[in-house]
């Protein structure tokens, strides 16, 4: 910026052009916003549209993207990846798994580095710090972006995961400023995943509950998401930092590996260039078998000089990585946990991140949530979005709602004061009547995890006959009703000597239970107000408005649909809110 | 929005409700929780722009506001954090068999309790500060013993069949049953839910019922020791195994520490089926619920008992009465058909009686008219063929008629008279086609 000033347009600030970035720890993603309003992602000039988070140093050349992970065969030294969570952080708290076959991290000053020989000449390491590496790498993703749009990009809109820290924030910041690049906003990578959908033309407001499933490289990370009239809030997270893409891989590399043994004696996991040449050639594999029914796998001199040609098909390959796949799953019905749901308040699994093209992944989870549930994946769901590049589109969508925004002005809309919100602990409803429920059926107008303020209107049929009709407004209770088909009987009740002897061996007699029949009943709590609508005509319809202010006050409008007058009142907020005690 | 569709109709206003203008509050909304909303999207730019507008925050303010939030990040130094023993430290990775893979990861306070989510994180923490890849950047001696034991210790207990193993050998997570005597003095509840709580890590049924306390219905107290008696146990003792040789060579050793393995496996899952049937056995004497449902039983069996023989007495005595009712009721009715019957007879004699008045009346019509023949001796055909005509006669007609007839003919002697009577009756007869035409010649003129 500072050497456009002084050469006469110093009064008139440069054009702001901005991208949103995915900066992954394996990959990353650059995506814009045309002029149409759709987001696009860009592909560098190597074609990649998932650029490889990595860089290397050849004889004085730095290497990026898919071009420096070629290099993490002959020159993994001096070749940096998986930097990304360690930016901001001390080095007593990274972990140095990921980096096992690259350069290693250590520590520098007060901060974490990698031991690099920069230049062409030996026994000249220097370190290199984590900064300095993302601010690198953010400088070629930028320059691939400006190329593409023939205008230089100067600021962006940048992903993150949910537990990033401040300081992890700042350093990102800081590295991109160095960059040349103004990071107007950090997000969070399931909400910019969420965003890439909800802004599709088609897609409608709703009230939903979103879990997104983001299985990377070498971490996996879930967040349940409260989708509320556009608005979303995270209700809970779950990470698995040794969980991804790899070890998918590894179940390649092993089952291969163990192939070649039996036939050459010599185990290639064992010689470092080897089992690199193993993990690139295995993740191509896997690659492959997310499209096709068999992959092949061929290496060139895998070991002792040995050529390596062989083939895996799918079935085979499921079964390698079955642990794994279940590991993925645990790792979503854990974070459901967290949030204190269950399975069927699940509207909508996004899956994101590379490893979601996996079509056996997507199909496991369908069949752990109920069928409502839509599995956004590329296995399950014709128009589903690129999982790679979910991320880095939501940015860009984020990114073009703010372009024009001052910086001061984005700063204190994200603060928290403006983002710290009391949410509704119950949903709020109207009893409505039906044949089979003598007191009445709770019908939700808005959901528990809302917002406030917030507002919500309803048109609710009236008896046959119209007359005067009640309107009950309360909370309402979830309840996850379970009928499972009756136990089988015991033989001889309690009689002792005969529990379970001689049950030993778990022969599985015991397991063949029914599958029980799981539904969510919803049960009318505290009553917040009635309101009576009188004389409706026969037909008839009554509109109910429900607004609930910041303060938590309810207010409540009714009146027949096409009538005139109508029912308001007002119902003071809670006494607790008032001492601020939640 | 848009606004809901509600197809269920609103239920009718029911009789006398009234509402100030038709309407009633009733109570403010439960609580809010504190969140954080993400600021990001259309319709959160709204909102942000809503909330500005109305801003009137200090700093004091700001902070407050995100302090409330409920967190969704944990940070992990609070709850796993224990101190590391040095003993633990300084463990062989190869004897993992012997390693208390929770206290490895410092949950040795939760064991079977910990979440898979507090394991991952656990291991996380622990390979950040043991990471040997960290240690031989820092110089120190390559020592990545205990870094095995931790990745041990994840691997089995984030592979949830290893980790079942695992856990039904975990003698740090029993808990012993008091003695009998400590429980007689009092706090039965106290003392024996720990157990069983301890115990009931092994269901496969779960969740599994709670002990309860002293105001427990009868049923919770038997649904409580049916399920115990009915355990259905995931606990297995393959962990206590004998390694098995690998090699190839003997595969007679192999066969043979296989065959022991397993016969120990079941020798100790027998056992432990017999010791927790025991250990309920033990509970169930001591409850004292048992005795007072027992007592409470009894009590109302003789209440039962007493109520049951009072009302067999009752139903006794009415029965009797019953009989007497209706032996009563039976012998009038005898009574009053034997009446009927005397009066029928009586009726009927008399009728009969009449019967043969009248027709005595009518043959002693003809006799004292002489049988027709005027002032000379009828002869005995005359008498006959006349006899026989009257005979006839009374045959046709029903007694009513022959009460008519008779009364016509009694006291007459005329024989004009007698026989124009009798000529009246058998043309009618004739009329009626009773009699034939030449029939009842002697009795016309
Ligand atoms: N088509 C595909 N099928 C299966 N796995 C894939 C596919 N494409 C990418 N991956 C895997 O996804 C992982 C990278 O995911 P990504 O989301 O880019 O990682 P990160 O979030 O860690 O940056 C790698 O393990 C890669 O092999």
């Amino acid at each position: 910026m500072s050497d456009q000033e002084g050469t006469g347009a110093a009064s008139t600030p440069p054009e702001r052009i901005v991208i949103g970035i995915a900066f992954g720890n394996s990959n990353s993603s650059i995506a814009f916003t045309s002029k149409e309003g759709k987001a696009e992602v860009i592909a560098n000039e190597d074609g990649d549209r998932q650029i490889p988070s990595m860089l290397s140093y050849v004889q004085g050349e730095e290497y990026h993207g898919t071009q420096a992970k070629t290099h993490l065969v002959r020159n993994s030294k001096n070749t940096i990846a998986y930097f990304r969570d360690f930016l901001g952080q001390d080095f007593k708290s990274i972990d140095p798994t990921p980096c096992h076959a690259s350069a290693h991290p250590i520590e520098h000053e007060s901060t974490v580095a990698f031991s690099i020989q920069e230049s062409a000449e030996e026994g000249t390491h220097v370190p290199i710090t984590v900064s300095e590496i993302t601010t690198r790498h953010l400088r070629r993703l930028a320059s691939s972006a400006s190329d593409f749009l023939g205008k230089s990009v100067n600021a962006a809109v940048i992903t993150v995961p949910t537990d990033f820290s401040e300081k992890q924030r700042d350093a990102l910041i800081s590295a991109a400023q160095v960059a040349g690049i103004d990071i107007l906003q950090i997000i969070h990578e399931p909400i910019a995943t969420v965003l890439a959908y909800d802004a599709r033309p088609e897609s409608k407001v709703l009230d939903k509950v979103v879990v997104v499933a983001d299985f990377g490289g070498t971490r996996s990370d879930v967040a349940i998401i409260a989708s509320r009239g556009g608005m979303y809030t995270i209700l809970a997270t779950a990470h698995d930092y040794s969980l991804g893409g790899a070890n998918l891989d590894q179940a390649l590399i092993d089952y291969f590996a163990k192939e070649f043994t039996k036939k050459h004696k010599t185990d290639p996991r064992e010689n470092t260039r080897s089992l690199a040449k193993l993990k690139l050639e295995a993740e191509a594999t896997k690659k492959a078998l997310s499209l096709g029914a068999s992959g092949s796998f061929s290496v060139e001199s895998l070991a002792d000089g040995i050529d390596y040609n062989s083939t895996v098909n799918r079935t085979r390959y499921e079964l390698l990585a079955g642990k794994v796949f279940s590991g993925f799953t645990r790792l979503v019905e854990g974070a459901i946990q967290k949030a204190g749901l269950d399975v069927l308040d699940v509207d909508e699994v996004i899956l994101s991140g590379g490893a979601s093209h996996t079509p056996k992944i997507a199909c496991i989870l369908q069949s752990v949530f109920p069928e409502k549930a839509s599995i956004l994946a590329p296995s399950t769901s014709a128009t589903a979005i690129n999982p790679s590049e979910l991320a880095a589109r939501g940015a860009a969508i984020q990114a073009n709602l703010i372009q024009e925004f001052d910086k001061e002005d984005i700063e204190q809309s994200t603060h928290p004061v403006v983002t710290a919100t009391p949410h509704l602990a119950y949903a709020i409803g109207v009893v409505a009547i039906s044949s089979d429920e003598k007191h009445g059926i709770f019908k939700p107008l808005m959901e528990a995890e809302t917002a406030v303020p917030v507002r919500r209107s309803a048109q609710i049929a009236t008896p046959k006959e119209g007359g005067d009709v009640l309107i009950r407004i309360c909370e309402g209770l979830r309840e996850i009703k379970a009928h499972k088909p009756e136990p089988k009987p015991k033989v001889n009740g309690n009689k002792p000597g005969n529990a379970s002897d001689g049950d030993g061996e778990d022969s599985g007699v015991s397991d063949d239970d029914e599958e029980e029949i799981r539904q969510i009943v919803w049960k009318a709590g505290r009553v917040l107000a009635e309101a009576a609508i009188r004389g409706v005509k026969k037909g008839g319809k009554v509109e109910v408005g429900v607004n609930v202010g910041e303060d938590l006050s309810l207010s409540i409008t009714a009146r027949e649909v096409g009538g005139k007058g109508g029912v308001r009142g007002v119902v003071g907020r809670p006494k607790a809110a008032e001492n601020g005690s939640a | 929005m848009a606004s809901t569709q509600v197809i269920l109709p609103l239920p009718i206003l029911p009789e006398g409700w009234t509402g100030e203008k038709d309407f009633r509050p009733f109570s403010s909304i439960s609580t809010a929780t504190s969140r954080n909303i993400e600021p990001v999207g259309p319709h959160f730019l709204a909102h942000a722009r809503r909330k500005r507008h109305q801003r009137t925050f200090s700093e004091d303010d700001r902070i407050q506001a995100q302090e409330k939030v409920k967190k969704v990040e944990d940070d992990d130094a609070g709850e796993i954090s224990e101190p590391e023993d040095p003993m633990l430290l300084s463990r062989d990775a190869k004897d993992w068999k012997g390693q208390d893979h929770y206290a490895v990861l410092g949950l040795s306070k939760y064991r079977y309790k910990a979440t898979e989510d507090q394991i991952k994180r656990a291991h996380r923490k622990k390979v950040l500060k043991h990471h040997p890849d960290k240690k031989a950047a820092a110089g120190s001696t390559e020592d990545d013993s205990f870094f095995k034991c931790i990745q041990k210790a994840t691997e089995i207990l984030l592979d949830p069949v290893k980790r079942r193993q695992f856990d039904s050998v975990d003698e740090a997570a029993d808990v012993d049953p008091p003695s009998k005597k400590e429980t007689q003095k009092g706090n039965f509840y106290k003392l024996w839910r720990p157990v069983f709580a301890a115990e009931a890590r092994f269901s496969k049924i779960q969740p599994v019922p709670i002990l309860g306390d002293d105001k427990s219905t009868k049923e919770e107290v038997e649904d409580f020791y049916n399920f115990w008696y009915n355990f259905d146990s995931w606990r297995s003792f393959e962990y206590q195994d004998e390694d098995v040789p690998d090699d190839n060579e003997n595969r007679d050793q192999k066969r043979y520490v296989e065959r022991k393995n397993n016969a120990a496996r079941k020798k100790k899952k027998t056992e432990d089926t017999a010791r927790l049937r025991r250990l309920v056995d033990d509970a169930l004497a001591l409850d004292e619920r048992i005795k007072k449902f027992r007592q409470q039983e009894r009590a109302h069996k003789d209440r039962r008992r007493l109520e049951k023989e009072a009302e067999a007495k009752k139903a006794a005595e009415d029965a009797v009465r019953a009989k007497e009712e209706e032996a009563r009721a039976r012998a009038e009715a005898e009574e009053r058909a034997k009446a009927e019957k005397a009066e029928g007879k009586k009726a009927k004699d008399a009728a009969k009686n009449a019967v043969k008045k009248n027709k005595r009346v009518l043959k002693g019509a003809v006799k004292d008219s002489n049988y027709f023949c005027g002032a000379g001796d009828a002869s005995a055909s005359v008498i006959d063929s006349v006899l026989s005509d009257v005979e006839l006669v009374i045959s046709k007609v029903d007694n009513e008629e022959l009460a008519a007839l008779a009364g016509k003919l009694n006291g007459k002697k005329d024989a004009k008279e007698v026989k124009s009577v009798y000529a009246e009756e058998v043309k009618r007869l004739q009329g009626e086609g009773k009699l034939k035409a030449g029939d009842g010649k002697t009795l016309l003129d």
